[in-house]
């Protein structure tokens, strides 16, 4: 690849997120209220996209396979507990990548 | 500003020096040079898109790819919008960096909305602050990647990246602490407290079996959408106002 076509890759990519983010907000500008479907999604939603990312985030691991993805659900598993226990949140995220990181060596997955 | 939106950004501080860093050492790994890194993080900012960006970068020139791709990554982002409609009302100026800025951590951080306590006309600079820090971290790490990455032994890193997975499951754990309070104070229905969490793991987990790792998030999208859709029509009337 050209540096051109690499400078024209980078731009495509950086113009098709900047209207994934725009898209709502220029079908619903200021003043103009969304439809009450779109309001009650906007409250619901979050929560159903947090649950898809991390779903999102464990799909190349093998569950069929050694380490049989054991080091990433202990690493959520140990995540969410320490987050429900301190919540606080940079020790929460080092404690499972921690946890994911050792359970990786100690099974000789990396 | 800056000061006052600070505390709220430090796990993202963490979270992108983390990733960023990952990244410029990736980018380094690949044959691209710390400029292109950086340009890329300061024009695409979203780190799974810019991960699976290195290998496009790699192959033959393929534009129509990249965009389906990038769309299909970052659909996500009109979810965020949609949610961020009502907080983002009225922030005038701002809007348009607000906008630009929205990358997956940034809407964790500004979801939960500006302090109860700021006057209505400086919520929009508050959100402006939380944006531009969060950039400022992921182009750090970035540079730092990239520098740095020649001189870490790899081996040392691997798994290092679990920390985006981590990231989600806090932000999920405590959206969901959120509901069962909200449930108890009896602001939200059970149902609504479970419904959203259980349809986006169990319409994700169905797409990836039904289609693969490629496309199945626009799948899995699509899915929850309809979902959504049959759980609103169908949901007795007056439980509406409850979700808040």
């Amino acid at each position: 690849m050209s540096g051109t076509q690499m400078l024209l890759t980078i731009a495509i990519s950086a113009g098709v997120t900047i209207l994934t983010r725009a898209i709502p907000f220029l079908l619903f500008p200021d003043g103009r209220q969304p439809p009450a479907f779109i309001t009650w999604l906007g409250r619901l939603l979050p929560r159903a996209v947090m649950a898809m990312l991390v779903v999102y985030c464990l799909k190349d691991v093998s569950f069929t396979a050694s380490p049989f993805g054991i080091p990433a659900l202990a690493g959520v598993a140990v995540t969410a507990a320490l987050h429900v226990w301190k919540r606080q949140m940079i020790f929460s995220i080092c404690g499972g990548t921690v946890t994911y990181m050792l359970l990786l060596r100690l099974m000789g997955a990396a | 500003m800056m000061r006052r939106a600070f505390p709220r950004t430090v796990p993202v501080l963490a979270g992108y020096l983390f990733l960023g860093i990952a990244y410029g050492i990736s980018m380094k790994e690949n044959g691209f040079g710390v400029g292109w890194a950086l340009l890329i993080s300061a024009v695409v900012y979203g780190g799974s898109m810019q991960f699976a960006l290195i290998s496009q970068l790699s192959q033959p020139f393929s534009p129509l790819t990249v965009a389906l791709m990038t769309l299909l990554i970052h659909a996500r982002h009109i979810f965020y919008g949609l949610s961020m409609l009502d907080k983002y009302e009225g922030t005038g100026r701002w809007k348009p960096y607000l906008i630009f800025a929205l990358s997956d951590e940034t809407y964790s951080l500004v979801v939960e909305g500006a302090p109860e306590d700021l006057r209505e006309e400086e919520r929009g600079a508050w959100y402006a602050a939380v944006s531009a820090l969060d950039r400022a971290y992921w182009l750090t790490g970035t540079v730092m990647g990239g520098l740095l990455g020649a001189l870490l032994p790899l081996s040392l890193l691997t798994g290092i990246d679990f920390a985006m997975t981590a990231l989600f499951t806090v932000i999920l754990t405590e959206q969901s602490m959120d509901a069962v309070k909200a449930v108890r104070e009896g602001r939200m229905t059970r149902f609504d407290a479970l419904f959203p969490p259980l349809l986006g793991a169990l319409a994700t987990l169905v797409s990836l079996l039904l289609v693969g790792t490629g496309s199945f998030l626009l799948l899995s999208m699509g899915l929850m959408l309809c979902m959504f859709l049959l759980r609103y029509v169908t949901q007795p009337a007056g439980e509406r106002g409850r979700s808040a």
